[in-house]
């Protein structure tokens, strides 16, 4: 019975990460909060499902938001009729959780994806996401949100975002 | 380091009753520095000296008023009250944010002939800032689990404020000799007030003996030396030693300022507490 009850957990559970996949950061509809990392731990008991995430930002606007989309997406799941969303910050989030096939879709969408592996002391140099020309200047560290800067490419005259390095 | 007191959980923090208190005290003085100065950072909505400076003091404002609600929960969680009346419905002499971060913008007011002070905003910032880095690094070794996690968490976006107040104090520092001297005029206001920061209040002995954070003088010393470095990277003279002010903020001793933040900034919930935003 135990054993059973384990199997359809774990069924539950991997169900729960698929339809989380199609929940997407409310800001940047390309790219899932699964791919962003910051869906750190998905526990099925009983009909209740208990999703733990890591807030890119602690003051971000959005949390709520997202709550509630990851509540309305896991209750479609069949055996789930409860979602206890928790916002935990062990481990902090950090851009390196971005997953690297994400990077490129956070480029098509004209964002560009924080550098891999930063560490303090590291100049921050951003490609341009549209013609990966290094020629770029920070037009303000602080932008429309607040894990994004603007910046403009002085080669191909497009303006556009970045992700800061959280680290 | 064996014996070092390590409390896990709220439930566990509960189970003391002084450590509890000392916790309580920390956490209002860490949610009413950052809560106040978000107001103050709010007021200079629109009046910003252009729209990318706005948008970067709006952010700035808003993460640390992001980091003031994290500490007001808490504060919720530990049985204190809920978070939103504890932020909004005390009165002055409950808070116990330093002097520095009640003040107000400079002369006007919002809605009415807000001459603000650029030059204030920027010092008074900046000199916080250093401030709260050193008190977030002791804080990642805090005895209370929850308190380390999210320190280190806010270190991460803290980093950028401090970039920014960088580029505006070696500017504002090089330009012309009226932002200079409206620039040094800044630094002695600020210094007046600024050595209230490092000060942790009437359970000073219980917050260190608890592990909660480092003592005083560790963070003011740690404090100063940073500031120093970067004064002098800018080319600025050192003020020599921070004055404190005659009202003692950390012990809940305020200014007629506070009360005119709280009360603009309570207005709405004081009105209508049930309503949903």
């Amino acid at each position: 019975m135990a054993q059973e009850e384990l199997q359809l957990h774990e069924g539950l559970e991997a169900t729960c990460w698929e339809l989380l996949q199609q929940v997407t950061d409310p800001e940047i509809p390309v790219i899932s909060m699964v791919e962003m990392g910051m869906i750190h731990k998905v526990r099925v008991e009983a009909d209740v499902v208990h999703v733990e995430v890591l807030p890119t930002f602690v003051g971000c606007p959005a949390l709520e938001i997202m709550k509630r989309n990851i509540t309305e997406k896991l209750v479609e799941a069949e055996g789930i009729n409860q979602v206890q969303v928790a916002f935990v910050y062990d481990p902090a989030w950090t851009s390196d959780r971005i997953a690297l096939d994400a990077r490129d879709k956070l480029k098509s969408f004209g964002i560009a994806p924080p550098p891999l592996d930063f560490k303090p002391g590291d100049t921050w140099e951003v490609a341009c996401p549209y013609c990966d020309s290094p020629y770029t200047q920070m037009e303000n560290l602080f932008g429309p949100a607040a894990c994004r800067s603007i910046l403009y490419c002085r080669h191909c005259k497009n303006p556009f975002e970045a992700l800061k390095p959280i680290y | 380091m064996g014996d070092r007191l390590h409390v896990e959980t709220v439930e566990a923090a509960k189970q003391n009753p002084s450590f509890a208190k000392a916790l309580t005290d920390l956490l209002f003085q860490l949610a009413d520095d950052d809560f106040i100065l978000a107001y103050r950072g709010s007021e200079w909505l629109g009046l910003a000296p252009h729209i990318e400076e706005d948008v970067a003091f709006s952010s700035m404002s808003q993460d640390m008023m992001g980091h003031a609600v994290m500490f007001y929960d808490m504060l919720e969680q530990l049985g204190v009250g809920k978070a939103d009346d504890l932020a909004q419905l005390r009165e002055a002499k409950a808070f116990s944010n330093a002097i520095l971060v009640e003040r107000k913008n400079g002369d006007g007011e919002y809605n009415d002939h807000p001459h603000y002070d650029w030059a204030y905003a920027i010092v008074r910032s900046y000199v916080y800032g250093l401030y709260k880095q050193v008190r977030l690094e002791a804080l990642t070794q805090s005895s209370y689990a929850p308190l380390a996690l999210v320190s280190r968490k806010m270190m991460t976006e803290h980093r950028y404020h401090l970039m920014h107040w960088q580029v505006w104090l070696k500017q504002l520092a090089n330009s012309t000799a009226d932002a200079r001297q409206r620039l040094e005029a800044a630094i002695a206001k600020v210094w007046k007030d600024a050595g209230e920061l490092p000060q942790l209040g009437p359970n000073q002995v219980d917050i260190v003996q608890f592990g909660l954070i480092a003592e005083e003088e560790e963070l003011k010393q740690k404090w100063l030396t940073l500031t120093k470095d970067i004064f002098e990277n800018a080319g600025l003279d050192w003020p020599g030693e921070p004055g404190v002010p005659q009202e003692r903020g950390r012990h809940g001793e305020h200014t007629a300022d506070l009360v005119q933040a709280l009360a603009t900034l309570s207005e709405v919930y004081r009105i209508d507490p049930a309503a949903g935003w």
